[in-house]
């Protein structure tokens, strides 16, 4: 039978504010356990949530990049579970009136194609603790920093139909919350999670299978593999005749396979209510108008605007788009006179090789865009050759200055005074008679010995242009 | 000196006729000697109320301070005191030492008050007898035999007994009001959101409101002046003015509008609490006002709504009470089950396992739309009921309970019957408008509560409306047999 896949993706962003949503206790990653964990944060006796403003304000973002419908209003719920990690043994959450309605998010598939993804909703909650299990002789660590840490939860439509659309999605939405500054995207750390409800059913059917829900995935990578995993699972329960469960599973990278956590048996009754601890969020057009203002330049925008400003290929726009910062880098370059499709080639060959090689991000970059700029300058004045100018791009690197502080220093300056490269020709056609003898009958590849000699005499430094000239006027008479 | 006012205290104060020192020992003395038979107080902190004492006198020696300064006063123990047992009346809380301050304490602080110790309640406010502590019975300072009311039952008992000039209390469905009415003292809940509810904790978030417990309304001015206000760490607490409670004490009432809802006056009103009720609105015609019949129609869905309501609201605030962080913890859990069911199993009551059992039931899959969001609905009319009473009078008038105090363990078996004692008190609590219950005329030496409910933030016109009431009448000043 021919099957078709069917996935949804409810993504957990933890949103960059500086403090947590109900609290004003720091949400900085890898503090001492419980350092970061202020009364309310540990739910005592008589304390009171208070709204962080900028988590709102980070939601709404989200939302218009989204071309999401925004409501007047938004409503904080109760999410009633007990649970050692959940102080308050609930979680504040949204059930009723989101701050985010439904909106859409469109993703390039393989084939050049696009597609539309449905988003449901976009939510805000405050994250729960963690319980640690080792190193407490049979009882269990509560680490509470995390809890209160603001989370804007995604929730997409069942649109996608195959996994490579599923993390085209994953990575969209990861790009879009990162430009928008809105999320660190660092997935290690688990600012960025999601999870996969997968159902198969035969092509052709409208009616969907039963689902599973992946939990525990903590990067794109394992995300696939994942779904690659689950995807299977279901298919061979199915083609035996067997049934597939609706149940919560848990991923484990280190198997590579998906294992049942709960049932939906299992599942709490949550009893959802208006928390009467706070009000219901007024969004004003006015408010609205001022996360507008706020946007950053999009992915698909800035990428149409490389296109069309710098003339550069679809294919080098999309690459130098990928992140915010490349982008603006990539800007900074051209600014300093470069030129565009130069610029656009060293930053992402050269640059984003060097910086592979050494496992560094663009933000740790030994080589600014005004180093970079500089070093463009000098090859576009012919100061060096495209050659050495690798050479001195290593030098700046290695910390030994700008381009023209490197090429001073170790002496690269391009050569193309006619004059010395003429004196220089001529030593090398003395010294070689039988060569030239040869390329005089008609042996012209021997140009490129010619050259070579050139080369190796000024150490690369002549202008190849000029050597390729005079040569050829002098050894053709 | 214990039968003084707030007001006669603090003259005595300045005058130097005596110092807070002395003041706070003599009240210290008389909850070491009557308090045995009454059980008004949790906790008593006689060491760190001299010291308080200390220092509101030396404020006063240098001519700074306030009206409240070296006032001796009780907080209910469901207010969060640094450094002092708050056992919000529960064995969940016998061990829990608060780390910080509730706002109310803070400013009470700030107004330099002394604080006497830690007054006994229903557990987590849950009660109209203050039979539901863990630390045994409060009795009526009128009748040992009798209840003091609740939840604000040590509040109240307190100040009735005169072991404190003044208490704190909280009114989540009349405990404030009922209490004060059996203890003939005078309770104002203000309106929700006026005091900041942080560091109180919480049974019924959208119902809860602190409020003051004294032997005065002009008392109640002062204590309220130190206590509301906008708080940042409350969401609910109101951004409105703070206006002078004691500036209008004495305006007159000539042209006041009397609105006596012909619901309160029923069946179930006992009828010797009548005719003291229709005597307190014959001084108030002598002071001018015209009393006026009207109706609030939905006044009999209040009790249902406000069953739903609270519970449901409190099965999800007393989730944090699990035996993990802090407050009891049941001896060798064998898993995390038997913590959670064990810990709470043993350290709650009856009364606070059956509203939990009730608010869950209220909010689950399948029923949630028919109560809680039913009793939302029902929540509004009675809302809108007073909202078109208040565009023919100024104030409402009626009884505070519908009897004097009962007796002890008279109405423990019967939940409902124990519930309709707050009948005519909760509806104030649901449109979130402010209430007083002051001493009119005793029924068999019992006291007897009026009723007044205000338009939103018109704590000030209840103030002015009870005191002139006070100057014309000494039901206030009575003082219970034996402990004058």
């Amino acid at each position: 039978m021919q099957w078709e896949t069917v996935i949804g993706l409810e993504i957990h962003t933890q949103l960059a504010s500086k403090s947590k949503i109900f609290s004003g206790a720091s949400i900085a990653y890898g503090a001492e356990p419980n350092s970061q964990a202020c009364i309310v944060d540990l739910g005592f006796p008589g304390v009171l949530p208070v709204l962080n403003e900028a988590a709102v304000d980070m939601a709404l973002m989200f939302g218009l990049a989204v071309d999401a419908e925004i409501g007047s209003r938004s409503v904080f719920a109760r999410k009633n579970y007990f649970y050692p990690d959940l102080p308050k043994g609930y979680q504040i959450s949204q059930f009723e009136l989101p701050i985010v309605g439904r909106g859409s998010l469109t993703i390039d598939l393989e084939d050049g194609q696009q597609k539309v993804i449905g988003i449901t909703r976009a939510h805000l909650e405050e994250d729960a603790g963690k319980s640690l299990h080792e190193d407490f002789h049979g009882m269990s660590g509560i680490d509470l920093n995390r809890a209160g840490t603001p989370l804007l939860e995604i929730v997409s439509e069942p649109d996608m139909r195959s996994i490579k659309e599923a993390v085209a999605y994953a990575r969209k939405i990861h790009q879009l919350v990162v430009y928008l500054g809105i999320c660190d995207g660092n997935m290690q750390e688990g600012s960025f999670r999601v999870d996969a409800n997968l159902s198969m059913r035969p092509k052709g059917q409208q009616e969907l299978g039963t689902r599973t829900e992946l939990k525990n995935i903590n990067s794109f990578r394992f995300l696939e593999r994942a779904m690659n995993f689950e995807r299977e699972r279901q298919i061979d329960l199915l083609e035996s005749g067997k049934t597939v469960v609706q149940e919560t599973r848990l991923y484990d990278a280190d198997r590579d396979e998906t294992r049942s956590m709960r049932s939906k048996e299992e599942a709490n009754d949550y009893r959802y209510f208006p928390d009467p601890d706070l009000l219901p969020v007024e969004i004003t057009e006015q408010r609205l108008a001022q996360a507008g203002e706020r946007m950053p330049e999009l992915p698909d925008q800035k990428k149409a605007r490389f296109v069309t400003d710098y003339q550069l290929s679809d294919t080098d726009a999309t690459l130098l788009t990928q992140s915010r910062q490349q982008a603006d880098y990539y800007e900074q370059v051209v600014a300093t006179g470069a030129d565009p499709k130069i610029a656009a080639n060293w930053v992402t060959v050269e640059l984003a090789g060097a910086l592979n090689k050494a496992g560094l991000e663009l933000t740790d970059s030994p080589v600014s865009a005004e180093h970079l700029g500089g070093l463009l300058k000098r090859i576009a004045d012919n100061t060096i050759s495209g050659k050495l100018a690798k050479q001195v791009f290593e030098a700046i690197w290695q910390g030994e200055g700008d381009a023209d502080t490197v090429i001073e220093a170790k002496g690269l300056k391009q050569i193309t005074d006619s004059g010395q490269i003429e004196s220089i020709i001529d030593e090398i056609i003395v010294a070689n008679p039988k060569q030239v003898a040869q390329f005089q009958a008609g042996k012209e590849k021997l140009l490129g010995f010619f050259v070579g000699q050139v080369m190796k005499q000024t150490q690369g430094k002549a202008n190849p242009g000029q050597v390729n000239q005079i040569l050829l006027k002098k050894l053709k008479g | 000196m214990h039968k003084k006012t707030i007001v006669e205290l603090a003259a005595g104060l300045k005058a130097g006729e005596f110092s807070s020192v002395e003041l706070t020992g003599h009240f210290l003395e008389r909850i070491e000697r009557l308090d045995g038979n009454i059980n008004a107080f949790i906790t008593t902190t006689a060491e760190q109320a001299l010291a308080e004492a200390a220092v509101a006198d030396e404020k006063l020696k240098a001519g700074d301070a306030g009206p409240l300064t070296g006032i001796p006063i009780v907080q209910k123990d469901i207010f969060c005191t640094q450094g002092v047992k708050t056992s919000c009346g529960s064995r969940m809380l016998d061990n829990f030492i608060s780390p910080y301050d509730a706002t109310v304490v803070t400013k009470l602080k700030q107004a330099g008050v002394v604080s006497l110790g830690k007054a006994n309640m229903d557990e987590f406010a849950m009660g109209s007898s203050n039979e539901t502590s863990f630390y045994g019975n409060v009795h009526n300072p009128w009748d040992n035999e009798r209840v003091p009311g609740g939840s604000s039952g040590g509040s109240a008992a307190a100040v009735a007994a005169r072991m404190a000039a003044a208490a704190t209390g909280t009114d989540t469905g009349g405990s404030i009001r009922q209490p004060a009415a059996l203890c003939g003292i005078t309770g104002l809940k203000p309106t929700y959101g006026r005091i900041s509810r942080f560091g109180m904790i919480a049974f019924a978030s959208s119902l809860d409101q602190a409020g003051p417990m004294t032997a005065t309304a002009e008392d109640a001015a002062l204590m309220l002046q130190a206590m509301a206000g906008f708080d940042p760490r409350d969401s609910t607490s109101a951004d409105h003015p703070v206006p002078d409670y004691s500036a209008s004490l004495n305006d007159s009432l000539a042209g006041l509008k009397i609105g006596l809802p012909k619901e309160y006056f029923g069946e179930g009103l006992d009828g010797d609490v009548r005719t003291s009720i229709e005597a307190a609105l014959a001084v108030y015609k002598g002071l001018g006002a015209e009393v006026v019949e009207i109706s609030l129609p939905n006044s009999a869905m209040a009790v249902p709504t406000y069953y739903v309501v609270a519970p449901a609201e409190c099965s999800s605030n007393l989730s944090r009470f699990d035996g993990a962080r802090f407050g009891y913890r049941c001896d060798n859990p064998k898993d995390l089950e038997d913590l959670y069911k064990r810990s709470r199993g043993e350290a709650f009551g009856a009364e606070v396992k059956r509203r939990i059992m009730i608010g869950t039931y209220a909010l689950s899959a399948g029923y949630y739309d028919a109560y809680y969001l039913k009793a939302q609905k029902t929540r509004h009319l009675i809302s809108d009921d007073f909202k078109q009473a208040f565009e023919q009078v100024d104030v409402i008038m009626g009884p505070a309970t519908p009897a004097p105090a009962f007796k002890l363990g008279e109405k423990t078996d019967d939940p409902v019957t124990m519930y309709l004692n707050d009948i005519y008190t909760i509806a104030a609590n649901l449109a979130g408008l402010p209430g007083l219950s002051m001493p009119v005329q005793p029924v068999n030496g019992l006291p007897v509560g009026l009723q007044l409910i205000g338009n939103y933030f018109a704590e000030a016109k209840l103030l002015n409306v009870a005191h002139k009431f006070q100057q014309e009448t000494g039901w206030h000043r009575l003082i219970p047999e034996g402990l004058d």
